[in-house]
């Protein structure tokens, strides 16, 4: 009896669930009214059952017909009876109903209280959330006040779920009964700190609406409000807060200042996202955001400058760095400074370059930007001005020309050991001037300049440069000099080397003391050869000939390795393990250097070097402030009162002080117009001539007034070297000796995946299949009539399971809609049921786990389980699917049927013939036999094709005989000996099952006489 | 905000939710005339209007409208943004959502709704959160299904 009831109520239960009202409605355009009538009266009768389960469905079928429009306040006490239940999935469809469906005038409220209370506290978070949602759509006076101090609990609760949504609804519990906000109001105040983004920005939004209700009574809050505006990243907090302070500024007009400022941010920011997209329409913006650089505030003004970045064009590029440079010069505090300067400098050099079009005017812009005091970005203008004098050839002479200046008044940027920073520009200038002292006016005083004293208190890697440089210059003027008679001037130019010199081989950084002592040692060589009058110049150039290049980072990779190289192999043998790891690293430099530098000035000249530490020796001894082994030479230097070393004079001005003789770049800017109106001009020209050609033509002609961005021709060319960089070809010395043909790596001599049967119809290929792979029973191929879907499907037996088949279906999308929501739904017989998850009933279709769109294909298995697998079998099924188009979807389906053959539940087995002797000689096996005429194929070729489409393999075969076997998914074993003569072909068969068997060969019979 | 209205080209409500308690006849004829309303409005009209003393914000995604009742002081941007999240969140949820979706799931729509909006504001502004909920609550009541199952097959094996 009890069994009766519980299956009654199963078969109920999914009786007609929500998706099925949805379709008979659907179904039923026409006489909807009278359907829904007759589904009202089944909802009834469901509701009167005791089954909570097939009440929740009831109440949720009600909820959709209840936003159709149709009454159904009668099932209010079955919305709350499907409430109270104690399981999640009841209670959340009956939550929904009543927010759904009650209202204040809803008498059944009275009863929820408890129940809700209880909600309120459960341990669950999710019957917490559940009945909070609920809450906020139905509370009344009544339930406001009975329940207030339980969501203020709810306010502290330890999950920040339950705390957003306890200070949400506190807002409805407000409205329905006021007296609740005094007690509450500390806590909710408390929650706009809460760290929980979550909760803050709830909390924030119902002190907003509180507050536009009654402005005063918030005004305490602003600072707060103000913290949070400046700290939150959460644009929907901020917007919030933003129209707080619109409703609380009548009162106190201070709030506006920070308003109008939040607003400009926001602005700003919005722009640069607009930026991305649509630059045209936020350059004609510009003025308005180069206001904004002068802002107050500093964020503004960064934003401001984020924005620029994006604006610039060839044709307001020298304008906005106009700007920018003005700002430099006013601004104070150096973090603002320093990014002005680095944004101007990116500004400039972005995508190589693009914008620039006078580099005249960009290396003076570098120039005065070395004015700067206490930046730090010294380097990122020495790296500019490097890449600028390298790539732009044209430019090379003006640069020079500026580099000399530079280092001529070198000690205007050094002077002050606090602009530390800038002094990376001498770097720069000082390599320039070397490589390019072709192009110097003076290189003799330019190479004086280099040579001073006070060089030597510029930090280390900047004295190598210069003493590098000076060498190349000492080059150049060698070059001048020796082609004038009198041969004095050369000899005295040496001279200042040799007096110059020794400085930097004292200098305590190894790289500046190898260098300068090299150096020294060629220049005396240099010397003594020029008092014998010989010409040395070409030979002293030859040193420094040849051109440098940049080289692309990856321009090693277009160098192919060449054949036979293997770059993985060791060179030398590998190292052995028994020397300590540890040290290994650090003493490969470590040890080098004085390798390098010590034996060499030994060899170079003792006499020098004995020299010279007699003179630290003296140095050191008198100075009573020298430490041993000082990591710096400069400070030596400085509290020496030696002769050479006082330094020249310190000028320490506050007024950035302008470098006699460098141009202002203001003036290139008006060069630059000029060139422009002249281009201009004479494009017009051009023009008007076209247009006298063309009169009798279209009139129609592009206005000349405003210049588009293609008109500008830059003053100079861009090297532009990205991949296209000259390739190194010094690689010869990487080729190394082939490798034998021993030595080489095996690769892909296997590894050949096996094709899967259900792609290659090929029977030849089948034979060759490997044993485990499963077998394939049919192919099939269903079109659509409108060929919008085909599916192609595969049934497998499963090795592990004795009743498991797996049916993997292809379905490919042959239309032009998109598919989805797809599910697969087979009639299921007492024999083989579709392998549905937990919890769906018998009938449930399965959602296929992907979605199609047009022209994609793509596989799903779906399990079923076989009681009996004797028989062969058809199997009728659906697949209902949507199909979406651009702005209509449609709700489709398609019928199929899946054949079960009885030789898809056999596996190809391998088995030897002694095995198979034994498996005959059991006596076990029932025999049957068949005929096939008119085979007109080889004995392979038919062998084959048992193979590939019955799962068999072969045992023996032996001339026009052979033997098979194959196994079913629940161990019947089926045997086979197949004969042939001429055209027909016998096959003796026997099977522990004769049904099967009989089956089978029918199906063998079935293929022979399809071909 | 004051409701919130899901509706089809051909005036089908789809989706509904009150925020402030009206009668059901209330409810109905509002519904019945901001839909006449809106489904008038050419496409190339703007997506707010004001109605009554309510600013009606509404933008069509494909074949649905939808379309939300917001005060007077209410910002409109702000709700065309709750709206586009709101369809951001159901496109996540069913994986490119159409109409079918939320008329064979309607209930999945309104607890996805529920998540992100409680009593017409805003309660959780990240995606990531409110789909989490969701799916949190699913896998319970999933469980609480399959406990059932097992519960009642146990009663038909062995009464």
């Amino acid at each position: 009896m009890a069994l009766k009831i519980v299956k009654g109520s199963i078969d109920r239960m999914f009786d007609k669930n929500l998706q099925d009202l949805v379709r008979g409605i659907r179904n039923h355009k026409e006489d909807e009214a009278k359907y829904i009538s007759t589904c009202i009266d089944e909802i009834k009768q469901e509701l009167k059952q005791d089954n909570i389960a097939v009440k929740a469905n009831a109440v949720c079928k009600l909820t959709y017909l209840q936003m159709l429009g149709y009454d159904v306040s009668w099932a209010a006490f079955n919305i709350v009876e499907v409430m109270s239940s104690s399981k999640f999935t009841y209670k959340r469809i009956g939550y929904l109903a009543a927010s759904q469906c009650f209202h204040e005038s809803t008498d059944v409220i009275m009863l929820t209280t408890n129940q809700i209370r209880k909600d309120l506290s459960s341990p669950n978070q999710y019957d917490t959330g559940v009945a909070l949602t609920g809450l906020s759509c139905f509370v009344t006076p009544d339930l406001a006040r009975d329940l207030a101090n339980d969501i203020m609990t709810l306010m502290s609760h330890t999950k920040p779920y339950i705390r957003k949504k306890a200070v949400l609804i506190m807002y409805k519990v407000f409205l329905k009964y006021p007296e609740s906000l005094r007690p509450a109001f500390p806590r909710l105040k408390e929650k706009l700190e809460d760290p929980d983004p979550g909760v803050q920005s709830a909390a924030v939004n119902v002190i907003c609406e509180l507050a536009r209700r009654n402005p005063k009574n918030y005004l305490s809050l602003a600072p707060l409000f103000f913290k949070l505006m400046t700290s939150s990243t959460n644009n929907w907090v901020l917007i919030k807060i933003i129209k707080l302070f619109g409703a609380l500024t009548p009162l106190e007009p201070r709030l506006v200042y920070s308003c109008v400022h939040v607003v400009k941010y926001l602005g700003l920011l919005a722009m640069s996202k607009i930026l991305k997209t649509h630059p045209k329409s936020v350059q004609s913006h510009k003025d308005l955001i180069l206001q904004c650089l002068d802002d107050k505030d500093e964020s503004i003004r960064l934003r401001a400058l984020d924005l620029l970045y994006g604006m610039v064009s060839k044709k307001n590029l020298m304008e906005i760095v106009k700007k920018l440079m003005l700002h430099v010069d006013k601004a104070e505090g150096t973090t603002y400074r320093d990014e002005l300067l680095t944004k101007i400098i990116d500004i400039c050099s972005q995508s190589n370059y693009q914008y620039i079009t006078n580099f005249e005017w960009y290396i003076s812009i570098l120039v005065e930007l070395t004015r700067l005091e206490g930046t730090r970005h010294g380097h990122l203008i020495a790296s500019q001005m490097l890449d600028v004098a390298i790539r732009v050839k044209a430019i090379r002479a003006f640069a020079v020309a500026q580099m000399a200046t530079l280092l001529d008044n070198a000690h205007l940027l050094t002077g002050n050991m606090q602009r530390n920073g800038i002094c990376e520009v001498l770097y720069a200038a000082a390599w320039i001037c070397g490589e390019f002292s072709e192009h110097l006016e003076n290189p003799m005083q330019t190479l004086e300049a280099m040579l001073r004293p006070k060089v030597a208190t510029l930090p280390g890697h900047i004295q190598a440069v210069y003493v590098q440089n000076a060498a190349k210059l000492f080059a150049t003027v060698l070059k001048s000099q020796e082609g004038n008679t009198d041969s004095t001037a050369a000899q005295e130019t040496s001279q200042l080397m040799i007096d110059r010199l020794p400085l930097f081989v004292q200098s305590a950084n190894l790289e500046v003391q190898e260098r300068a002592s090299c150096i020294l040692q060629l220049v005396k060589y240099i010397q003594k050869l020029q008092q014998k009058d010989v010409e040395i110049a070409e030979e002293v150039n030859a040193l420094f000939a040849g051109e440098l290049n940049p080289v692309a980072p990856k321009a090693q990779k277009k160098v192919p390795v060449p054949e036979g190289l293997d770059l993985d192999a060791w060179i030398n043998e590998p190292p052995s393990e028994s020397e300590s790891e540890d040290e290994q690293p650090k003493a490969i430099f470590a040890k080098e250097e004085p390798k390098h530098s010590r034996p060499r000035h030994t060899e170079v000249d003792e006499k020098e070097l004995a020299r010279r530490r007699e003179a630290r020796k003296q140095e050191q001894a008198n100075n009573p402030f020298y430490i041993k082994a000082s990591p710096s030479s400069q400070k030596v230097y400085q509290d020496t009162p030696g002769v050479e070393h006082i330094p020249v004079v310190q000028i320490d001005l506050s007024v950035p002080l302008k470098v006699p003789g460098l141009p202002m770049s203001d003036q290139y800017v008006k060069l630059e117009e000029e060139r422009r109106q002249k281009e201009r001009a004479e494009k017009k020209k051009k023009e008007k001539k076209k247009r006298k050609e063309k009169r009798s033509g279209r009139g129609k002609k592009h206005d000349s007034g405003p210049e588009s961005e293609e008109d500008i021709t830059p003053a100079h060319q861009v090297d532009i070297v990205t991949e296209e960089m000259p390739e190194v070809n010094s690689l010869d010395i990487l080729y190394f000796v082939p490798l034998a043909d021993s030595e080489k790596l095996p690769v892909r001599s296997h590894r050949e995946t096996p094709k899967s049967p259900a792609e290659d119809g090929d029977t030849e290929n089948a034979a060759l299949q490997e044993p485990k792979k499963k077998s394939t029973k049919e192919k099939r191929e269903k079109k659509k009539d409108k060929d919008r879907d085909r599916k192609v499907y595969d049934i497998q037996g499963n090795l592990q399971d004795g009743s498991q088949v797996v049916v993997s279906v292809i379905f490919e999308n042959k239309g032009d809609s998109f598919l989805k929501s797809m599910e697969f739904n087979v009639l299921d017989s007492l024999n083989s049921k579709l392998q549905r998850p937990d919890g769906s009933g018998p009938h449930d279709g399965l959602t296929v786990p992907f979605q199609l769109p047009p022209g994609v294909s793509n596989e799903a298995r779906f399990v079923f389980t076989v009681q009996s697998i004797i028989m062969p079998q058809k199997l009728k099924g659906t697949l209902t699917f949507i199909v979406k188009n651009e702005d209509s979807s449609t709700h489709e389906k398609l019928d199929f049927k899946l054949h079960f053959t009885c030789t898809s539940y056999l596996i190809t087995t391998p088995c030897y013939s002694d095995a198979f002797a034994k498996l005959l000689e059991s006596g076990d096996l029932k025999g049957s036999s068949v005929r096939l005429e008119g085979v007109n194929m080889p004995f392979h070729h038919l062998l084959a094709r048992i193979c590939f489409h019955h799962h068999f393999s072969v045992v023996e075969r032996i001339d026009s005989c052979a033997s098979m076997y194959s196994r079913s998914i629940q161990g019947h074993h089926v045997c086979l000996l197949v004969k042939t003569s001429g055209q027909t072909v016998s096959i003796d068969a026997k099977c522990d099952e004769p049904t099967l068997l009989g089956n089978v060969l029918d199906e063998i019979k079935q293929t022979f006489s399809q071909c | 905000m004051q409701f919130m209205l899901l509706f089809s080209r051909q005036g089908k409500l789809r989706l509904q939710k009150w925020y402030v308690p009206l009668s059901d006849k209330e409810r109905k004829k509002i519904s019945r005339d901001l839909v006449q309303t809106i489904l008038a409005r050419k496409p190339k009209m703007c997506s707010f209007l004001e109605w009554r003393d309510l600013k009606i914000v509404y933008k069509r995604y494909a074949s649905l409208y939808f379309c939300c009742a917001v005060e007077d002081q209410d910002n409109e941007l702000i709700t065309l943004e709750i709206i586009h999240r709101y369809v951001e969140l159901l496109d996540k949820y069913f994986g490119s959502v159409c109409e079918l979706d939320i008329i064979f799931n309607f209930e999945k729509a309104y607890f996805i709704l529920d998540e992100f909006l409680l009593g017409g504001e805003a309660q959780e502004t990240s995606k990531k959160n409110v789909l989490k909920a969701i799916e949190q609550a699913d896998l319970l009541q999933e469980k609480t299904i399959f406990h059932l199952q097992s519960v009642l097959e146990k009663n038909v094996i062995c009464p």
